[in-house]
């Protein structure tokens, strides 16, 4: 539901790297997103076609690395994969874990044109 | 040519929630965003919470609706200041909104801000506000169900309100059900039932409200 937000801060970084380089085109966005976030692929692709017009990353492709969340039982230590809503120890069945991986949100890195190349 | 980036995406409504969190903690104001379906009782809650504490907390509310007055003429006709947010059609309030009706408040002189959010199961979970807890009311009309199909806001929530405790001779309520699911996606959340309208049940979940807003006044000293 965040996603429109969360393209143009996505954008913002994006584009103040590349002018940076005075890039004429940006390629490609990468970005990691842990399912956590709770952030929908397709609704921040949409996003990022709507948002991307007119700017240096028109056209341009955005790469979403989807994170799974991963958790570490406060009681026995087993560090183990869950969805979304079960984050379980899978040895003990302790409710109380800490979040170790699945809430990133983070630009990794863009892919620039400039006039050099 | 491709450049390293490496930073996290900071989304408008994050940034103007850390501006709200930052002015709150300086002015030792202890924010609460209630959230719950329309009709599930957070008005009378925040009537139930300023009959208990107005004499020991200032308090002030920020009323979220899509339009019209009735929930802060209800408030400041308790002699509580409350300030309405009409969205105009936004499902949710945002960190914005709150960031404008902070501005017709008093921050000099509040103890606690509770905000009423839009009635909605959904989309007030994903919008910081700025605020130190985010609570959730579910009534006993609405269903025992409820935790399964809208996990996200009971997993969020720091506590669970249960109101209309007492129709639940009436409706085929499941509290056990209920119970257990809630547990299963927030096992820290307390579950109050409560009649927020009657009373009943409400001592509970002022004495939990008051350790917590004791507890971060005594953080922000540290």
């Amino acid at each position: 539901m965040h996603e429109m937000g969360i393209c143009q801060g996505i954008l913002d970084a994006s584009i103040e790297a590349a002018e940076k380089q005075d890039a004429t085109h940006i390629n490609e966005i990468r970005v990691s997103v842990g399912e956590l976030t709770e952030i929908v692929e397709y609704a921040l692709q949409f996003a990022f076609d709507t948002l991307s017009e007119g700017t240096l990353a028109e056209g341009g492709k955005l790469i979403v690395n989807i994170i799974k969340p991963a958790s570490r039982c406060t009681q026995c230590g087993t560090e183990f994969e869950h969805g979304v809503f079960d984050a379980q120890c899978p040895e003990c069945d302790n409710p109380f874990n800490d979040t170790i991986r699945g809430r990133e949100l983070h630009i990794d890195s863009i892919d620039i044109e400039t006039l050099e190349e | 040519m491709e450049i390293d980036i490496s930073k996290p995406i900071l989304d408008r409504n994050e940034k103007l929630a850390e501006e709200n969190r930052n002015l709150f903690a300086e002015k030792g104001i202890f924010v609460v965003d209630l959230m719950a379906s329309p009709g599930a009782g957070k008005t009378s809650m925040i009537l139930a919470t300023i009959a208990a504490l107005r004499d020991r907390y200032r308090i002030a509310v920020i009323e979220g609706d899509i339009a019209s007055k009735v929930d802060a003429e209800k408030i400041s006709a308790h002699g509580i200041p409350a300030v309405q947010i009409n969205t105009g059609g936004a499902c949710h309030l945002e960190s914005n909104m709150i960031q404008r009706a902070v501005e017709a408040l008093d921050v000099d002189e509040l103890d606690l801000i509770i905000v009423e959010n839009v009635g909605n199961l959904v989309c007030p979970t994903e919008f910081n506000l700025g605020e130190n807890a985010k609570v959730m009311i579910l009534s006993v009309p609405e269903g025992h169900d409820k935790p399964h199909k809208y996990p996200n806001i009971f997993s969020i929530s720091e506590a669970v309100i249960l109101n209309k405790y007492d129709t639940i001779e009436v409706f085929d309520f499941d509290e056990t059900e209920f119970r257990d699911v809630v547990k299963s996606l927030n096992p820290a959340a307390p579950i109050f039932p409560v009649s927020a309208t009657k009373g009943d049940g409400v001592d509970a979940w002022i004495e939990w409200l008051v350790d917590r807003i004791e507890a971060t006044k005594a953080a922000a000293v540290d």
